[in-house]
């Protein structure tokens, strides 16, 4: 991590009268994962797009591999790789074929290339599958086939575009371990996804982004932490009455309003803070009759910044929800 | 120099030769033109044209021969203007993206379906003018073998120029369209008057001059010459008609062709930078 990859600064994109991406800057430094979080329709695979070069640059500037990408698109395709969010494979060509015609559109060398192909395809298990033509696999070895395609020429960032999305979990977890062993060889992944535990799982560093804006980058447990140590949620006999007591303690930090309770962001110990909680509400006369102590979860950071949370019911639920595969 | 445009090539060639029912059906067409319009006409012409006296000392051909030059043409017509429309199943499908992401220049694309749709050309009009000469065609009529050679040859090149033409524009098309029902619909637009404003099925001495002045610029019309040269001769009479070609005649629609197909390369350049795929 020595170098800056990715650069962007103030980079918007509109379709029309619809801001897609309005105003963002960060940076990515070399070999990091880094993760774009945030519900679909935030902007993410807007701001892919641009990146990649298939959109113009409206306005801002985005510097990739040390090259501008409104000025030198040509330079930026050589540097990067790309697994889209929708399947992009010809359904007619084999998986041999497939990644043939990749490295051929990148100029490999033959030997290289062929070598590339028997190594990817082990690696993503599609070896007995490489003479079938794409339309006769299943989701899973398309996506995993198009992971294989966007690690053909090594590029120097991999921009995957939610990479898992409806993969059942076992190949979730096997294309996660892909993705740190290609990064552990030296690329840097750019990656979108609106999986909490994708992000948290894979990412150096998270982007939560939504209506277009970057809402807060940072590592996992800085998000993290920024929501203190511990988190407490409580329903109680008086919510209204909860509230005041709550906020008055010691060591709470901030304590927001859920539909059915309160959850209080603590900076301490939640085990030894918690029993005092319900002992100042019981000399209330407050019951507490729904009670639960945990550490601060990427839905809980996500909830935090954006408001909402990322899946559609928008209920409370105390433990992390993993969004189910399959859903766009 | 860079190679890519054969990497498009080569995709298109799969997807060619796995599809064998498409290079079917484009025979089919233009082998009922010829079993039906074709022998049909010719025996209504053979009688209309009995009547009047042939000229002395100048080889005859019957109608048939006169129109399968003509359905030659006509196929790779048909066939160019249609070889622009995997690029618009490409876009709609995604798999563009891959293409415009990557490091190859977009002109390439345009070079290499070009390439695959005049490949296509090429083995239609080889069946069918062996069709055609199956049926009766009379097709290098007293040619030595290295003439014949030379002759396809000849007509080989005319139909690359063309088809290069035909191709660029449909390229053009299907980079700036989103459905292929709407590029279907231009398609067929053109190619009615592109075939009939033409000398493909009839002479267009007696056209008005309106309809003269169209099939004139009309690239069709200098394919049919260039294939009629080649495959019948510099000298012959058809339905009644005396056709004779100087070779700067030749020359002329060759270069005609040439200009087409390089006007047409810049519009379909122009749409291609313009395009946006995503």
């Amino acid at each position: 991590m020595t170098e800056t990859i990715i650069s962007v600064k103030d980079l918007y994109h509109r379709y029309g009268e619809f801001t897609a991406v309005a105003g963002i800057s960060f940076d990515v430094m070399e070999g990091e994962i880094f993760s774009f979080l945030g519900p679909n329709g935030a902007g993410k695979s807007t701001a892919i797009n641009v990146l990649t070069t298939l959109l113009p640059v409206q306005k801002g500037e985005a510097t990739i591999a040390g090259y501008n990408v409104a000025k030198y698109p040509q330079k930026v395709r050589e540097s990067i790789g790309i697994v889209f969010q929708d399947v992009t494979l010809d359904r007619d060509m084999t998986c041999r074929e497939i990644l043939e015609f990749h490295g051929n559109l990148y100029s490999m060398p033959n030997a290289e290339r062929r070598e590339r192909i028997n190594e990817l395809l082990e690696l993503v298990q599609l070896e007995k599958k490489q003479d079938t033509r794409t339309k006769q696999l299943s989701g899973g070895m398309k996506r995993r086939l198009e992971i294989a395609r966007g690690l053909m020429t090594r590029p120097r960032v991999l921009f995957l575009d939610e990479p898992t999305i409806g993969l059942d979990p076992q190949t979730r977890m096997r294309m996660w371990d892909y993705i740190k062993a290609v990064n552990d060889e030296g690329t840097t992944i750019f990656l979108t996804t609106h999986y909490m535990d994708e992000a948290d799982h894979l990412s150096d560093r998270i982007s939560i982004i939504d209506n277009g804006k970057i809402i807060i980058t940072g590592s996992s447990n800085e998000l993290k932490n920024t929501l203190g140590e511990d988190l407490i949620y409580l329903e109680t006999s008086d919510m209204a009455g909860t509230i005041p007591i709550l906020s008055g303690m010691e060591l709470v930090k901030e304590v927001r309003i859920k539909p059915r309770g309160v959850t209080a962001m603590l900076n301490g110990d939640g085990t030894k803070i918690l029993p005092r909680i319900i002992e100042a509400l019981s000399a209330e006369g407050i019951k507490v009759s729904v009670v639960n102590l945990k550490k601060p979860s990427m839905d809980d950071v996500f909830v935090h910044y954006t408001g909402r949370e990322l899946r559609d019911e928008g209920a409370e639920k105390p433990s992390s929800a993993i969004t189910r595969a399959g859903r766009r | 120099m860079h190679l890519g445009f054969l990497t498009i090539y080569w995709r298109d060639m799969i997807r060619f030769y796995r599809f064998k029912t498409l290079l079917i059906s484009s025979l089919v067409q233009p082998a009922l033109w010829m079993a039906f319009f074709g022998i049909a006409m010719s025996a209504n012409f053979n009688r209309l044209t009995s009547e009047i006296p042939p000229i002395p000392g100048v080889p005859s051909v019957d109608y048939l021969t006169f129109m399968a030059a003509g359905v030659i043409a006509m196929t790779t017509l048909f066939t160019s203007l249609f070889g622009g429309m995997s690029l618009l199943f490409d876009k709609n499908w995604g798999l563009m993206r891959e293409i415009f992401a990557s490091p190859l220049p977009r002109n390439h694309i345009i070079f290499g379906i070009a390439l695959s749709g005049m490949t296509k050309s090429f083995i239609q009009s080889i069946i069918i003018m062996v069709f055609a000469i199956l049926i009766g065609a009379q097709f290098f009529l007293d040619y030595s073998p290295v003439n014949t050679l030379l002759a396809i040859l000849g007509i080989l090149l005319f139909v690359a120029v063309f088809s290069m033409g035909f191709l660029f524009l449909s390229a053009a098309i299907a980079i700036s369209l989103e459905s292929p029902e709407g590029m279907q619909g231009i398609m067929t637009l053109l190619t009615m008057p592109i075939f009939f404003a033409s000398n493909a099925l009839y002479p267009i001495n007696a056209f008005p001059p309106a309809l003269q002045a169209i099939s004139m610029v009309n690239p069709l019309t200098y394919l049919v010459t260039g294939i009629r040269y080649f495959a019948i001769g510099d000298n012959y009479q058809a339905i009644g008609i005396h056709y004779t070609y100087s070779t700067p005649e030749i020359v002329i629609a060759f270069l005609f062709l040439v200009g087409f197909a390089g006007l047409m390369f810049a519009l379909a350049w122009w749409r291609f930078r313009k395009a946006v795929v995503t």
